[in-house]
């Protein structure tokens, strides 16, 4: 049975696509089929996070829009089996996008791939609504910060009475938390929210802490999705979230700044 | 600048329990009017087909509002009732 996961936040710059990719890729290297499914429309960004804006030729509106076939829409990653992206259209309004149009397309993708993640605009409106209205499953992307955390309390609002699921009064849809650009350090000399207090505030499972790196920024200028960049620990950390979400026992890390000497103190920036 | 002052770098201030009390604050009122904003007009239409039952209401004079506070929270009802007579046109306010 297929999972429909859908990477979402509220608010913007948090790291939903960065996420999206590495989650994705992840899922692919253990051996499953997935397909990454970028919702921003008119915004696209997933394909060049991903590295393959040069082979986008269809988009997901043309294949709401009857213009294109999914298999033609499609583009197979070329550094991992089982990894394909559907990209969102660059220059079509966002109303394009219709309820129907996403329901049928995610009933085809549920043929063809065993995790469907959705990467969600910022944003409550109908962009963001569409992406998670289907969803099994949410990874909730939160900066320790107020406006982000609060922004997270918001669309978990939205994912509890606006979703399929809870439409349908089903199961409701499994949120996880995905505590992103933590820096230990800060956390320890009280200057930023430690991981336990946003926690304690959003009230749903911990999925996985990344740390603020510095190979983000320079796996996204690459179009590398920042889990391959395995000695980085930005990449190690999705590793483990992406186990975690698969069910494995992997305790936390990078939960504690590092212990610097003063060789390192005095080269700081150089770090 | 002293040599002391030199070792004593600026730190930015302890703030994180400031943006988790606030959070906690902000979140509680939100989550409350999150599940509750829906409920005002239904309530004020239960309220005027009530009292529409003993005395005659003008629907479009019924004001129900709530105001959140830190403390308190208030829940304001005012409806104003017409006068029985046509010559008389100041109005009689029923606060509740």
């Amino acid at each position: 049975m297929s999972e429909v996961i859908v990477v979402t936040s509220g608010k913007g710059g948090v790291g939903k696509t960065t996420t999206s990719a590495a989650f994705a890729t992840g899922l692919a290297m253990r051996g499953h089929k997935t397909v990454v499914v970028d919702f921003d429309v008119g915004l696209r960004n997933l394909d060049l996070i991903m590295g393959c804006e040069r082979r986008v030729v269809f988009d997901i509106i043309n294949v709401i829009q009857g213009e294109a076939n999914l298999k033609q829409a499609l583009i197979r990653d070329k550094r991992v089996e089982n990894l394909s992206i559907l990209p969102a259209s660059q220059t079509r309004d966002k109303d394009a996008l219709t309820q129907d149009g996403v329901e049928k397309i995610l009933n085809e993708l549920r043929e063809m791939f065993d995790y469907i993640v959705c990467d969600s605009p910022a944003g409550i409106e109908r962009g963001a609504q569409l992406a998670l209205y289907f969803a099994d499953q949410a990874i909730v992307v939160t900066n320790p910060e107020v406006s982000s955390v609060r922004d997270s309390d918001r669309i978990l609002g939205v994912l509890a009475s606006r979703s399929q699921r809870a439409e349908q009064g089903r199961t409701p849809v499994k949120e996880q938390l995905l505590l992103t650009r933590y820096d230990a350090g800060r956390v320890e000399r009280g200057e930023m929210l430690k991981v336990e207090d946003v926690q304690d505030i959003l009230a749903i499972p911990l999925l996985g802490i990344i740390p603020e790196s510095q190979s983000v920024l320079s796996a996204s200028n690459q179009g590398v999705p920042v889990i391959l960049e395995e000695e980085s620990t930005a990449g190690k950390a999705y590793s483990d979230a992406v186990g975690r979400f698969l069910g494995e026992d992997i305790s936390h890390r990078f939960m504690v700044a590092e212990k610097k000497g003063l060789f390192s103190r005095l080269f700081r920036g150089a770090a | 600048m002293s040599l002391l002052n030199f070792f004593r770098a600026k730190r930015p201030a302890a703030s994180a329990a400031a943006a988790r009390d606030r959070l906690q604050i902000v979140l509680a009122h939100e989550r409350i009017s999150r599940d509750g904003d829906d409920f005002l007009p239904r309530l004020q239409k239960e309220l005027l087909e009530v009292i529409a039952r003993y005395v005659s209401v003008d629907q479009n004079k019924a004001v129900v509002k709530l105001d959140r506070g830190d403390d308190v929270s208030t829940l304001e009802i005012e409806i104003e009732l017409p006068m029985p007579t046509a010559e008389e046109s100041r109005g009689t306010r029923v606060a509740l």
